[in-house]
């Protein structure tokens, strides 16, 4: 039994508090003595030349500080790309600007052309609509394909075309892969779409700028994963404050999945503005604003093929996917197609020989960057469906033709580039066939029959690659930053800790599970650690949350610390009862010395740490905080085995979820509570991503999915409860915890399940379906079923 | 600016508002209670719901205006003076039904409006009457379950952490 | 949103004297006109709050037998006060969500017509009077196209009169992202005829489908549907669903609430 606030203890989580009596501490909630709020006046139209932007109306309106346009960020620079792909000819990526407001042509709907500062938030929108706008509309590239197209509009003047990059992974392997092809026995081709998503946390995005005048700095009150990032994002890249004279606050955030990573054009203008206004400058987005401004997730377009020999082995993989990035580059959309999604190629299996070559192409759409799972789902998605496919054709069942090629052996290096330290598929899946009892499948189906309705049955496998990264390693792949964490542990004189962590909770509950961490390790109770996050003020440099990487990577920053921090105070402790250092035992927050009765508490301990008196100075200086900064020498690699069953409604094509069943290996577990609420969370994103949500664009690219009377959310009804186990672990073998991440793996694993049950259950009525691209709404599913 | 006035968690509260004031801006901006959140701007997140003459309400769908003379309440007062988490806010917290807390304020309020006309829903029941309440973090397993306890139901049945 | 003035009256005739005034236009629950006002769609001068006015609230019993519900009364009281005709009970009680039920009102989704709305359908299925502040008028004559009505500026809807049929069902397909009807059939059988009305799936709005209604006249049973369709041509095409997949969908929702009428 773990301790009590220990690790292993589904301890309730202590933000709830403030959390469910409305006392949280939201961006939104934010309010600065004299602050002026400011309105952007965004493109309605996809693609257009600017010809004029004439804001003197605007500025003698009521109540109007200053109307800033894209002249106004000539000087300054355009927001950043963090990472640079190399395509497949060894030539880097085109990267074009991103200026803070657009400046000569807007190139999606949303676009800011201009930023109405003004008291109040209604003068400012009334003053918006008093500038005059000459924009001369252009034709739209929306589809990638067409926008591939020689003599296709381009959407940056200055590039040679929509291409982003064209880029083949792994490069070396092409030939062996179309040979391996030539011999195969069988080959299951599959087209598909992963559908573009909005991430719509719940809370839309906020900004606040501020200046001190006094001292010179600036403080940005932000919505953010990532308040460091941001800091060195805007203050080396866009704004040129140094980053002692700029602080980003990251408070509560209401949800991001990633959407609430990067840094964005908002953020600052707000502390561009504040400063040349010397006022406060707010920014609150509406939904709306939300669903044209926050990028956007997936928008792959793919044909896999899937090779196999006469035994049903795989033999090898062929992709060739379209990636969409939108009009710019977001700050880390060049990595999801390529790193976060080639990589992950293999899945669970032994396939020998993977090539895959993605197209990133620009389109006048809203720039698409990570959304939970960011290129993870999107290579398990087409994975296993093809596999689905493979096994209809071969008549084989799905679940043996899976396990037949299941990699069994760790540590396993794959045809991919990265190396899977643990890991046991069969067992996952074991425990998937029991608690999803798929033994009853055949009743179920049976009984769904008489009521009139089709029951389908999917199952599918994931691995993930998270923990994300080994700098020098995404260093090579082109990532301009450093993916490690920190942490600094300040142990207080009376004993009590506080801990600065570089991660960012926006929901994951890191305010209790870290603290479990430290607790059980010093043996104190959990009550007596406080973590402290969001604010570069108070947190050594770090990189934030997302890629599930927060306990495997920031964790291990917060063990190293504690380790050091626990190193020193025996040192101490052995001072205070005069024996070896090295015979001072640690437990329950006892230091004792091996083989006799003599102790002191920890708490003596930290107060001689602050009160030298007897201490040896000489030797060790006061004081007791440490920091360490943790790079991870691999990724980890959750996995796991995925059912759902739904009923599908014969007459009008409405799918439901009836059952779902999840078998996760995330190693070692600090609160299983959270655990099993983060997979909660991403099947629900990922039953979403399979049966509702799709956002959409016309031909002249007008979003039509601009709110959520057409973007389908996810309700209460549209899910079941699900059944979650995580009891199968093979923990990570290079992190101190032994942990892997569990945040994104429900929203990879799920989506295949949803429609490999739905073409089961369409087949179960005769139909010859193979495949039917999500969302799978009841309209699409009907019109399948018409053939 | 006309003047309006009300009751809110039990104190009399008044203020100068525009007709365009929603209740939801007067309850963040004038009266500091910020408890209540803004998700969408369409009316269907449902982060803003409170109770307004003991009825759940979309605050951002209702002006302060019409609120003249009601009885409001909002998250802030679920709670005991000294502390106590109401019985549904407990239940959230014992069955871990909210991880960013933003659409939290609003399912609290929807849960217990439901409660007061329905003291032991079904599974079914509940997810139905949150139809206007989104979450985007926790699939709402355990909303609904934390609902079910809160109403004094089993729930040890239901699949566990 | 615009800046406007807002009145609350507290009777009728003080709003009729209020919606007088320059560009001022009623406001019912507002559960659609303030989403569309954040979005600066619309730009009253002046609101004229209906919602202290007590006169236009509440369900009774007319003379006549017809169920008759006040303009001003809100979903959620529809829903627990029209016992009387269960199928409108039921279609109230799964508008929208309980927060919007409390706070959305019968004439006030009237008049607003919107083509997905499911009061529209239960109107025109019942052969319902719409009486207003200036007269009455038959269902078959109020609705005119999507968001269009035969009401005119500051006519108020102060009760809607419904025949109670002996036999009723409305049945919804709900779009996934609104929650409003891609499809609603409401089905009402009376001693001189069956009414069959369709929401959502028009782009004129809510409709009588006359070959269903002249069929179940005849045999009120989902076998006498057999054979009917409606074709696409006409219907909303959008993201949503098809006309074609819209039609097809008005003839199984069509059957389905037979069937549940019994």
């Amino acid at each position: 039994m773990p301790k009590d606030g220990g690790i292993g203890a589904a301890t309730p989580r202590r933000e709830d508090v403030r959390f469910l009596t409305g006392t949280g501490n939201y961006t939104d909630d934010i309010n600065l003595r004299g602050q002026a709020y400011v309105y952007f006046l965004r493109s309605d139209v996809a693609h257009g030349r600017l010809n004029k932007v004439d804001t003197s109306a605007a500025e003698a309106m009521p109540g109007v500080l200053r109307v800033f346009t894209g002249e106004d960020f000539v000087e300054v620079g355009g927001i950043p790309c963090g990472w640079q792909v190399t395509d497949r000819f060894g030539q880097p990526m085109q990267e074009p600007r991103h200026p803070v407001l657009a400046h000569g042509k807007v190139r999606h709907v949303g676009d800011p052309i201009a930023a109405v500062v003004a008291e109040t938030r209604e003068q400012a929108r009334d003053a918006a609509e008093a500038i005059e706008l000459d924009i001369e509309e252009l034709p739209a590239v929306v589809d990638m394909k067409a926008a591939l197209v020689e003599g296709a509009p381009k959407v940056h003047d200055d590039l040679t075309s929509n291409l982003c990059y064209d880029w083949g992974f792994v490069e070396e392997n092409k030939a062996a892969v179309d040979e391996a092809f030539q011999k195969a026995a069988h080959v299951t081709t599959l087209e598909l779409v992963n559908n573009r998503l909005i991430a719509n946390p719940m809370e839309p995005r906020v900004a606040v700028g501020d200046y001190n005048r006094a001292t010179g700095d600036s403080t940005l009150y932000t919505t953010s994963q990532n308040p460091h990032v941001i800091r060195l994002l805007m203050g080396a890249f866009v704004l040129g404050i140094p980053e002692h004279k700029l602080r980003v606050v990251a408070p509560d955030v209401g949800g991001g999945f990633g959407s609430k990573i990067y840094h964005y054009a908002e953020e600052a203008f707000c502390t561009f503005a504040a400063r040349a206004l010397n006022r406060p400058v707010k920014w609150t987005s509406s939904r709306s604003e939300a669903f044209m401004s926050d990028a956007h997730g997936r928008d792959h377009v793919t044909k896999i093929e899937l090779a196999l020999d006469a035994e049903n082995n795989f033999t090898a993989l062929r992709t060739e996917t379209y990636a969409n990035m939108g009009a710019y580059l977001s700050t880390f959309a060049p990595s999801i197609p390529t790193w976060l999604h080639g990589t992950l190629m293999a899945g669970n299996y032994k396939t020998p020989l993977i090539y895959v070559n993605v197209k990133a192409v620009f389109t006048n759409t809203v720039p698409v960057d990570a959304y939970r799972g960011a290129g993870r789902p999107e290579a398990t998605y087409q994975l296993e469906r093809v596999i689905d496919k493979a096994a209809r054709e071969l008549g084989v069942d799905p679940i043996a033709l899976r396990r037949q090629n299941f990699i069994t052996e760790f540590p396993y290096a794959t045809p991919v580039a990265v190396e899977y330290d643990t890991g046991d598929y069969h067992a996952t899946m074991d425990k998937l066939e029991e608690i999803a009892d798929l033994k009853g499948f055949a009743a179920r189906r049976k009984e769904s029959e008489a009521k009139g309705k089709l029951r389908g049955l999917g199952v599918n496998c994931y691995i993930e690659a998270c923990g994300i990264a080994p700098s020098n390693l995404v260093g090579q792949l082109g990532a301009r930053a450093g993916l490690y964490e920190s942490a600094t542990v300040r142990v207080n004189a009376t004993g009590g800790i506080t801990v600065m962590t570089g991660s960012h909770s926006h929901g994951q509950g890191h305010e209790t599970s870290f603290a479990q961490v430290v607790a059980d390790m010093i043996g104190i109770g959990a009550d007596q650690v406080e973590i402290v996050h969001g604010d570069t003020a108070n947190t050594p440099m770090g990189m934030g949350t997302y890629g599930s990487r927060s306990l495997a990577v920031g964790g291990s920053a917060m063990v190293r610390a504690t380790e050091k921090i626990i190193s020193k105070a025996k040192k101490i402790a052995a001072h205070l009862m005069e024996a070896a250092e090295g015979d001072i035992e640690l437990k329950d927050g006892k230091f004792s010395v091996a083989g006799t009765d003599k102790s002191v508490a920890w708490g003596d301990v930290t107060l001689a740490a602050y009160v030298p008196h007897n201490y040896p100075l000489a030797d060790l200086e006061p004081g007791l905080e440490e920091t360490a900064f943790y790079d991870p020498s691999n990724f980890t690699y959750p996995s796991g085995a995925y059912a759902c069953e739904v009923e599908v409604d014969p007459e009008t094509g409405r799918v439901t979820i009836e059952r779902f069943a999840a078998a996760d290996d995330f190693g070692n577990i600090v609160n299983p509570m959270i655990v099993s609420g983060q997979v909660h969370g991403g099947i629900g994103q990922g039953i979403g991503q399979a049966l509702l949500e799709g956002c959409a664009y016309d031909e002249n690219g007008q979003l039509l999915t601009g709110s959520f009377m057409d973007y389908a959310m996810p309700r209460a009804s549209d899910v079941p409860f699900f059944t979650v186990d995580h009891s199968c672990a093979t923990p990570c073998t290079h992190n101190p915890l032994g942990v892997k991440g569990c945040g994104e793996a429900g929203a990879i694993g799920s989506p295949p399940a949803v429609v490999n049950a739905v073409v089961d259950a369409l087949r179960s009525a005769g139909k010859d379906i193979t495949h039917i691209d999500m969302p799978l709404t009841p309209a699409r599913v009907w019109a399948a079923m018409q053939g | 600016m006309p003047e309006v006035s009300m009751t809110v968690n039990g104190k009399p509260a008044k203020g100068q508002v525009e007709g365009r004031t929603l209740l939801v801006e007067f309850l963040r901006e004038s009266l500091g209670l910020t408890g209540t959140h803004v998700g969408c701007d369409s009316s269907q997140c449902g982060a803003c719901v409170v109770h307004v003459n003991g009825r759940a309400v979309k605050s951002c769908t209702m002006f302060a205006a019409e609120a003249e003379g009601a009885e409001v309440r909002t998250i802030e007062s679920m709670a005991e003076p000294d502390g106590t988490l109401h019985p549904i806010q407990a239940a959230f917290q014992a069955h871990h039904g909210l991880q960013c807390g933003f659409c939290t304020p609003g399912m609290v309020m929807s849960a217990a409006a439901l409660l007061a006309e329905n003291p032991k829903p079904s599974e079914a029941e509940i997810r139905e009457y949150l139809e206007g309440n989104i979450c985007r973090c926790t699939g709402y397993h355990n909303i609904v379950k934390a609902i079910l306890a809160a109403s004094g139901q089993d729930v040890s049945a239901i699949a566990a952490e | 949103m615009y800046a406007f003035e807002i009145d609350r009256p507290a009777t009728l005739a003080d709003a009729i004297t209020a919606l007088g005034a320059e560009e001022a236009q009623a406001l019912g629950g507002g559960q659609t006109l303030i989403p569309a006002l954040k979005q600066r769609l619309a730009a009253p001068a002046r609101l004229v709050a209906l919602s202290g006015v007590a006169e236009i609230k509440g369900i009774r019993t007319g003379a006549d037998g017809a169920l008759c519900i006040g303009g001003g009364t809100t979903h959620a009281e529809v829903a627990a006060g029209a016992g009387a005709y269960p199928a409108l009970a039921a279609l109230a009680a799964r508008i929208g969500d309980p927060a919007v039920r409390n706070r959305g009102t019968i004439g006030g989704s009237l008049a607003n017509n919107d083509p997905s709305a499911c009061y529209p359908a239960a109107v025109l299925a019942s052969g319902a009077t719409v009486v207003t502040t200036n007269r009455e008028i038959a269902a078959d004559d109020f609705f005119e196209g999507m968001f269009t009505t035969t009401l005119e500026d500051g006519e108020i809807i102060t009760e809607v009169r419904f025949p109670v049929p002996e036999k009723a069902n409305y049945q919804k397909f709900e779009q996934p992202a609104s929650r409003f009807a891609l499809v609603g059939v409401f089905v009402a059988k009376y001693a001189d005829g069956v009414r069959v009305a369709v929401t959502g799936a028009s782009e004129d709005g809510v409709f009588r489908w006359s070959e269903a209604e002249a069929a179940l006249s005849k045999d009120f049973a989902p076998g006498a549907l057999e054979g009917l369709s409606l074709s696409g041509e006409g219907m909303i095409s959008d993201l949503h669903g098809s006309g074609d997949y819209r039609a097809h969908l008005v003839a199984v929702m069509t059957r389905r609430a037979v069937a549940a009428a019994g």
